[in-house]
């Protein structure tokens, strides 16, 4: 028989409680080196090819992030790249017949394209494109925000290929009066209702044509893995990523705001103008988040490392700016009264993130943070406390930092 | 055997049970202490197990905190998401009121009826939010020697 399992979360009083009873129960089922993320039914670790060092927030649906040390390629693989859906994944999809259509008011001619058409029919490009989850950091707002706990996980920059949104747009002809493209999908809505769509945003049309946003159907190389929308997502590197809709079968072009599902509201907006924690905002009053803010993570060593005195540390991570470029990447392990610049590579192309690395030396034995902390091209650089309080707890960038004991 | 015994035997009977659940308790705390690692972890539970037992007051097949509620709660809460989702949020009575009345506008949840004001209170009295002040400090770190 089927063995079905799932978690529960070993924090709170309750819960470690509650592990004392599995264990006593399930003891003889546990692995040997047993890493408590690694059964699952449906595994999500082995449905979704994910290194089970992921942490799982939510199974229906499925939100999984990764961990700062995870993100330590240059280039983010399949297993350590965040999911962060809406809805229930599509079932039954056939590549060989999906089919991608273009309507809107906007439009001048609605046209529909197979999949091999928009591979043959247009110029492939690829891209490396940072896309980072709006609510990537929400966990550590006061008063919490509701929505999935992200940590600092829901962030990747993968190899995009695709063609440029831009050229299939151009190709079924914009009106003048395009203001915006809201994308669908063939994901299924929570409550199964046919009529609901769990997630449809979009772009301004300036964002839709830019070289970098493609409609993408490889992923490092490969058919993009499922849960990340095989087999054609958008990518719009820089922004919140859920405008990086995934099973696409239409975008259209519209002559107002996109009005789709997760557009209105408090979905993916903060106040326009800035307010207090806690405070109520009309949804009058909440706009849009467009580009990301700075951020950046040390993705090595992985917080904890105690090392001998008279040696030095390196570190390194990525750095990254939404529409912008990082100018400056620095670190300080004197809790930022005084900074040190790392070295830092210029990005692969625009809206991929960047590399930084630095030496360290600690001046005596004892306890450490490394704190690391990124500059955009327009000079704003990452706060050491949370950012501006907003409803739905998006736009953390405060720095990352990792313990180090020097012995 | 006459009532004396019995008590005395039913005392006996209560102090073998206070041993072992003190065991488990000190054997939990020992195994938190040297196993728990810096993040969240996760433990798997058998949601073949009968969909009503609790375990320390756990319900196991989803994770909830055992308290007046908790059925209406599994009820109507977890048929569209997890359980996971509601458990790893913390909102006072007002948030959860405006989550639901939000679920009910778009997300097609039905009218819940007396059972809104049971669910809220079970709710903010078990899953209320705690201060974490501006940027909390890193807990948990799980000490490793670094080898480069």
């Amino acid at each position: 028989m089927m063995n079905r399992r799932f978690f529960i979360e070993k924090g709170t009083l309750a819960a470690m409680t509650a592990l004392v009873g599995v264990d006593l129960v399930f003891g003889a089922n546990l692995p040997k080196g047993y890493t408590p993320l690694a059964l699952q039914d449906p595994d999500p670790f082995q449905l979704f090819s994910k290194d089970n060092r992921m942490s799982v927030l939510n199974n229906k649906p499925w939100n999984i992030e990764a961990k700062a040390h995870l993100l330590d390629d240059k280039v983010t693989p399949n297993k350590f790249m965040f999911i962060r859906n809406n809805g229930i994944i599509p079932e039954n999809i056939d590549a060989k017949t999906w089919t991608l259509t273009i309507d809107g008011e906007s439009v001048r001619t609605k046209r529909t394209y197979s999949l091999e058409q928009l591979k043959t029919q247009f110029k492939q490009h690829t891209y490396q494109l940072t896309l980072e989850c709006g609510g990537n950091g929400r966990s550590e707002f006061d008063p919490p925000a509701k929505g999935n706990q992200w940590t600092i996980g829901a962030v990747s920059c993968a190899n995009w290929t695709g063609v440029r949104l831009k050229d299939v747009l151009i190709d079924a002809g914009i009106k003048d009066d395009a203001v915006y493209i809201g994308y669908h999908a063939a994901d299924i809505h929570l409550s199964r209702n046919p009529e609901k769509e769990p997630i449809s945003r979009g772009a301004p049309i300036s964002k839709a044509l830019q070289d970098e946003t493609l409609l993408a159907f490889q992923m490092n190389g490969d058919d993009i893995p499922i849960a990340h929308g095989y087999p054609l997502r958008l990518v719009a590197g820089g922004w919140p990523a859920s405008v990086s809709g995934k099973w696409i079968n239409r975008i259209s072009i519209r002559n107002k705001e996109h009005d789709g599902a997760k557009m209105g509201g408090s979905s993916y907006r903060i106040p326009c103008k800035p307010v207090g924690p806690g405070e109520k905002v009309a949804d009058e009053e909440m706009c849009i988040i467009e580009s990301m803010p700075v951020k950046s993570l040390i993705t090595y060593p992985m917080s904890g490392a105690i090392l001998n005195k008279g040696k030095s540390l390196n570190i390194r991570g990525h750095a990254w700016a939404g529409e912008l470029e990082v100018t400056k990447m620095e670190y300080s392990i004197d809790f930022g009264s005084t900074w040190k610049i790392c070295t830092l590579e210029k990005p692969k192309n625009r809206l991929a993130w960047q590399h930084f690395s630095a030496t360290i030396d600690f001046p005596k034995e004892g306890y450490y943070e490394v704190w690391a902390r990124a500059t955009d091209s327009q000079g704003k650089a990452q706060p050491m406390l949370l950012p501006g309080w907003n409803p739905k707890g998006y736009l953390n960038n405060a720095c990352h930092r990792i313990a180090i004991k020097i012995a | 055997m006459d009532k004396e015994n019995l008590s005395k035997g039913i005392r006996g009977t209560y102090r073998v049970i206070i041993i072992i659940c003190s065991l488990i308790v000190i054997i939990a705390i020992g195994s938190i202490y040297f196993f728990g690692t810096a993040d969240t972890e996760l433990v798997p539970i058998d949601q073949e197990k009968d969909s009503k037992e609790i375990v320390n007051g756990v319900h196991l097949k989803t994770g909830f905190v055992e308290a007046p509620g908790m059925q209406e709660t599994i009820t109507n809460c977890t048929s569209c998401h997890s359980s996971q989702l509601v458990i790893q949020n913390r909102m006072n009575a007002q948030n959860w009121k405006a989550t639901i009345d939000w679920m009910q506008e778009t997300q097609n949840l039905w009218d819940l009826g007396d059972n809104e004001a049971v669910i809220i209170d079970y709710l903010v009295k078990n899953y209320p939010p705690t201060s974490k002040g501006r940027r909390a400090g890193l807990t948990n770190v799980r000490w490793y020697e670094l080898k480069q």
